[in-house]
Parts: C-alpha cells; sequence; structure tokens
C-alpha cells in the first residue's frame, strides 16, 4: 500500500521578497507517479530544488520518512537519505564513457577514502549490466557519454538516478525534446520503476501526464491549488481559472 | 575520433618508456654540471605533476597560482636543516648578525633530519589543507581561488623577507656543506640526487596514475566537468577538491627540498609570484591534459630552453622564451603532448582510411 514517504510543512521559500513556494503544505506517497503541473512561475522547479538542497527553504519543514528534517542538510547527504534528482537539460559526464557515467552514479559509499579503494564486486557489474539493458544502452557502453542522442542522454540520466537506489525520484521534465517514440518509451519507463518507490515528476505535456499519472498536484504562485487524479483536475472550476481554462474553452 | 583519458594514458606508454630510458642513460652523457641541471627540472617535473592533479586533468578549474609557496616551504625546511648541519649546531651566522644568541623555538626541530624531511612534506600540506577546506567548504572556486592563491605568495613572501633573523630575509638560505656527512657539492653526492630525484619523480608519477586510473579519477572529472551534479549524486567535491590539493601541495614540497639539495640555495624570489606562474605554464605548455607525463614534459623543456636561452643570449633571452610560449600557446594549444596526439591521431586515421580501400575492393 502506498504510504506518505515525503511531508513538507509550511515551506516558505522566499527570493528577496518574491516568494516562490509560499507556505506549501505538500505530501508524496510511495508506490505513486505524482506529476507537479502549473503555469509558469508557479513555483514547481522550486519545489524539487528544496526537496534536494538545491534551495534552501527560508522556513518550515520537509520530512522524510515522518522522522528525518531535511532542511539543514547538505545536497549530498539529501542524495544519501534517499532522494535523487534528474535535472532538466541532461548533465551526464561527457568524457565519461556510459559504463563509467553509471559506475560514478551508483549506490555506495561516496565518501575520498572509500572512493580511492573502490573496487568492482560481482553485484555492481551485474546491476550496471541490468540497468545499460534496461534504458537500452548495453552496446554503447564503452562510448563517451557526449557521443549519444538527446533521448539517450536523458535516458541515461535517469539510469544514474535509478543506480542510486532512491525511495523517492525528482524527475525536471524528463521528455522535454524527445520524439513521440522516446516519450512512450520513458512514460513506461518511469511507470516501470514507480512500483517500488515515489517518483515526483514536473511536466508541461498535459497528454503525458494524463496517461502515467496515478495523482496530479497542480501548482499556483507558490501553493497547491487542487491536487487529484487527472479526471479530477480537469473539471476543477479552480484550475481551470488558473491554467487550463484558457486553454480548453 | 574520441579518445578517453584512458586510452590516452595507454598511448602514452611509449612516451614514457621513452623518458625513462632517457633518463637512465642521462648520467654516462653528461656533464656533472648539466646533469646537476636537469636533476633541478626533474624536481620541477614532479611538483608539474601535483599541478596537473589539481588543474589539468583532474578536479578541473582549481588552478593555483600559488604553488612558489608550497614549493619553498619545503625548500626552506631541507635548508634549514643543511644550514644547521654546516653550522655544527650553533646558530647560523645571519641570526647572530641580527644579535641573537640562541636557536628560535621554529629553528629546534630543523636540527633532526628526518624530522626536517618530514616537516617539509607535511608543513606545506597542512597550510594547503586549510586554506584549501576553508575556501572550496565555501564553495569558492574558479578565478576566486586563484586569486587568493597569490594573495597567498605575496604573504608568505612579504613574510619570509620581513622576518630577517628567522629566515634570512631577501637573501634567503645558502652556503651549505654536508648531508649526513657527504659534502653537498661533491660530484658522486650530487650524483646520487639526482638518481633520488629521478626515484620520486618516478614513485610520484606511478602513485599519481594509480590514483586516478580507478573510480577515484573517475569522480574527480566528474568533478571537473560537473561539480553541481556530483552533488546530487551524493558526492561532496569540497572534500575531494581539499584532497586533491592538499597532495599537490605535499608534493610540491618533495620537490622543493630536492631542488635546495641540487641548486644549494633557497630564497624568497625562487618562491615569489613570477616562479608560482612560470609552474602552471610548465603545465600548460606540455599540455596532455590528465596525462600526467605532458607537465614532466613541459617543466624539462621549458627550463632547458630557458637555460639554453639564457647561456647563447645572455641579453635577449627573455624574449625568445616569450617568443617561445607564443608560439605554443598559438600553433599548440593542446601543449607539446598535443603534438605527439595529433600525430598519433592522423597515423589512426589512416590506418582507417586504408582498412575502408580494403574493404571496398574486397566488395
Amino acid at each position: 500500500m502506498s504510504q506518505t514517504v515525503l511531508e513538507l510543512k509550511k515551506v516558505l521559500v522566499d527570493f528577496n521578497g518574491f516568494k516562490a513556494i509560499n507556505k506549501l503544505y505538500f505530501t508524496v506517497n510511495s508506490n505513486s507517479v505524482h506529476f507537479v503541473i502549473g503555469p509558469n512561475g508557479a513555483g514547481k522547479t522550486t519545489l524539487l530544488d528544496v526537496i534536494c538542497g538545491k534551495t534552501k527553504a527560508t522556513d518550515g519543514q520537509i520530512t522524510l520518512q515522518k522522522q528525518r528534517e531535511l532542511t539543514k542538510l547538505r545536497e549530498d547527504q539529501i542524495v544519501h537519505q534517499g532522494i535523487s534528482r534528474k535535472f532538466q537539460t541532461p548533465s551526464i559526464f561527457q568524457e565519461l564513457t556510459v559504463l563509467e557515467n553509471l559506475e560514478v552514479a551508483m549506490k555506495q559509499k561516496k565518501n575520498l577514502f572509500s572512493m580511492i579503494k573502490a573496487k568492482w564486486t560481482n553485484e555492481q557489474e551485474s546491476r550496471i549490466n541490468e540497468m545499460l539493458h534496461l534504458i537500452g544502452l548495453y552496446l554503447a557502453k564503452d562510448q563517451p557519454a557526449g557521443s549519444l542522442a538527446h533521448g539517450q542522454k536523458q535516458w541515461l540520466e535517469i539510469a544514474m538516478v535509478l543506480m542510486q537506489e532512491p525511495d523517492i525520484i525528482l524527475l525536471d521534465e524528463p521528455i522535454a525534446g524527445m520524439s513521440k517514440k522516446e516519450r512512450n518509451k520513458t512514460g513506461e519507463l518511469i511507470t516501470k520503476i514507480a512500483k517500488n518507490r515515489a517518483v515526483l515528476i514536473v511536466e508541461h505535456d498535459m497528454d503525458f501526464v494524463k496517461k502515467y499519472a496515478d495523482i496530479v498536484s497542480v501548482m499556483h504562485e507558490g501553493q497547491l491549488l487542487f491536487e487529484g487524479t487527472m479526471e479530477q483536475v480537469q473539471s476543477d472550476p479552480k484550475v481551470r481559472e488558473v491554467y487550463l481554462g484558457r486553454k480548453v474553452d | 575520433m574520441q579518445n578517453t583519458i584512458y586510452q590516452k594514458l595507454l598511448s602514452n606508454k611509449v612516451i614514457f618508456s621513452l623518458i625513462f630510458l632517457i633518463l637512465l642513460v642521462a648520467p654516462m652523457l653528461l656533464s656533472d654540471f648539466r646533469l646537476n641541471l636537469l636533476g633541478k627540472f626533474l624536481a620541477f617535473a614532479i611538483l608539474a605533476i601535483g599541478l596537473d592533479l589539481l588543474w589539468g586533468g583532474y578536479t578541473g578549474g582549481v588552478l593555483s597560482l600559488g604553488h612558489g609557496i608550497y614549493f619553498g616551504l619545503g625548500a626552506y625546511c631541507m635548508a634549514m636543516y643543511l644550514k644547521l648541519e654546516a653550522t655544527g649546531g650553533a646558530i647560523p651566522d645571519f641570526m647572530a648578525w641580527s644579535g641573537m644568541s640562541e636557536l628560535p623555538l621554529i629553528w629546534i626541530p630543523f636540527q633532526y633530519p628526518i624530522l626536517a624531511i618530514l616537516l617539509g612534506v607535511i608543513i606545506p600540506a597542512v597550510v594547503a589543507f586549510f586554506l584549501g577546506y576553508l575556501t572550496f567548504r565555501n564553495r569558492i572556486s574558479g578565478v576566486y581561488f586563484t586569486i587568493l592563491s597569490q594573495a597567498l605568495v605575496i604573504v608568505v613572501v612579504t613574510l619570509f623577507i620581513g622576518s630577517q633573523n628567522l629566515t634570512g630575509g631577501t637573501s634567503g638560505l645558502t652556503n651549505f656543506e654536508t648531508l649526513f656527512g657527504f659534502h653537498i657539492n661533491a660530484s658522486s653526492t650530487q650524483t646520487a640526487f639526482y638518481w633520488i630525484t629521478v626515484f620520486i619523480l618516478g614513485a610520484v608519477f606511478f602513485f599519481s596514475r594509480m590514483l586516478v586510473k580507478g573510480r577515484f579519477g573517475k569522480v574527480l572529472i566528474g568533478i571537473r566537468d560537473g561539480e553541481n551534479r556530483m552533488r546530487f549524486l551524493g558526492y561532496n567535491p569540497s572534500a575531494y577538491k581539499t584532497f586533491i590539493y592538499t597532495l599537490s601541495a605535499a608534493i610540491a614540497g618533495l620537490a622543493g627540498m630536492l631542488f635546495v639539495l641540487q641548486v644549494g640555495i633557497i630564497s624568497p624570489t625562487m618562491i615569489g609570484i613570477i616562479p608560482s606562474i612560470e609552474m602552471v605554464l610548465w603545465v600548460a605548455l606540455g599540455g596532455g591534459r590528465g596525462t600526467l607525463i605532458g607537465p614532466i614534459i613541459g617543466a624539462v623543456f621549458v627550463n632547458t630552453a630557458k637555460t639554453g636561452f639564457s647561456e647563447s643570449y645572455p641579453e635577449y633571452w627573455t624574449y625568445f622564451l616569450g617568443i617561445l610560449f607564443v608560439l605554443v600557446v598559438v600553433f599548440l594549444p593542446n601543449g607539446l603532448t598535443g603534438l605527439f596526439e595529433k600525430w598519433n591521431e592522423r597515423r589512426k586515421n589512416k590506418n582507417v582510411s586504408n582498412s575502408i580501400r580494403v574493404e571496398k575492393s574486397v566488395s
């Protein structure tokens, strides 16, 4: 069953007077594909930023699994708490090979001295091979990541996020710039990975949201406007007014 | 044709064997004077490896224009011991001139050779650790770090010149006689120093290569290409940068000690801003970012050119050196090893086009 894994309470992000996120209450449940939509400037990306530590919350609490407070942790410490983030633009390491990108990303002790001593284990090798097959890049594993096509780079980055075995995955517009075929493949991948974790996705493409969302949150001016299934969202008058209204009518 | 850094390392095996062979036969071919010069250049090459770790290929973006100081700290540690061995335990002449009668506290550890040698590595490392820790933890990087490293040079050099009674001021430390009872200027001692330098160069090279060949090196490349991205993969880049910065400072200290043994003097002008910038030039001119061989070639080449020009054209040599720098920057943006790589690539491409031709003729 799904249960609350992440809870934001009265979170405020204030950029010199501009409240990108304004006393937001927000929960994320496990085993669900959770989309965040909303007009530009609604605070969607900032929501992901504040969860993963890229932006510090001015006020409020972010609690993981009902016990761990995240707002005081460093970015890399938050990662080790089980939260991984994929950014909007593919930010893989161009000069490393596909395999090396995954090697650096995978879950392991990442402090200085364990990294100096790091050696391959059989388990790590088989996990990476499995992942390479999943994203269809096994044959390209020794290519520099910079030589991949745009869609492949996106998958590689999703794979890098998955290699960290997170409980919560944050994706920022994962299908931007992808072809129809690539979108479908990405959607399937997201459904597959959401089986035993929570996936929180910021997305603009409504067809994509409709197809894959378990739950949709609509944000407006730094606050949660509405939350529910896509059908509920589409029929809600408030949402239509601020966001869908102009488009649907 | 895209090569990863590891393939580059592999292709550099040839260069490496060649260098090793040259260093091996050099004592048979060179006069004592030339061998001593080569030994000095090799001490510089050791430092250049450390700089390459920091700036060239790994961690990247961390350009230190202050490694003269770490070199200097190592050199002064060695020199202080040599000075005390020369005076036979009495206080050095320059201290007596400034009216001192007892050995100052900070000189006392340098009566003991092993301690002096250890401190020659530890002191630079500790200074670098603190500077690195404070700057990298506060996410100061790029040009701001570079400026800070320059400021360090000014501070330390001013301090060294100002404390005449402790450091010998502008004239530095010189007039050494013996090391462990061996005459320091004897040709056999100098040849021994040469071999020690070659050995340490090899050791530092292989140690550094081992360090960056594994997963650790890939993490460093990750930090170079996307420091923030690494944070969101669960790494703390400041720790890695501080480590490499500290390591490169320790290597610089080692180089400084070997320098003093072979040159017989250390003074503030040898560790100041100009030498600090020159050190970066060795790495840049050697090229081959991250190969760790490029900087060795660069250090030896630049210093050989410098010596050659200054001997043959005592009046114009600085112009020649300047022209050389301009030429390399304009025509060989990847440095001297870039030349080798270009040639290697052209040869590979030729092979490829040959094989294509063969395939065509078969079909």
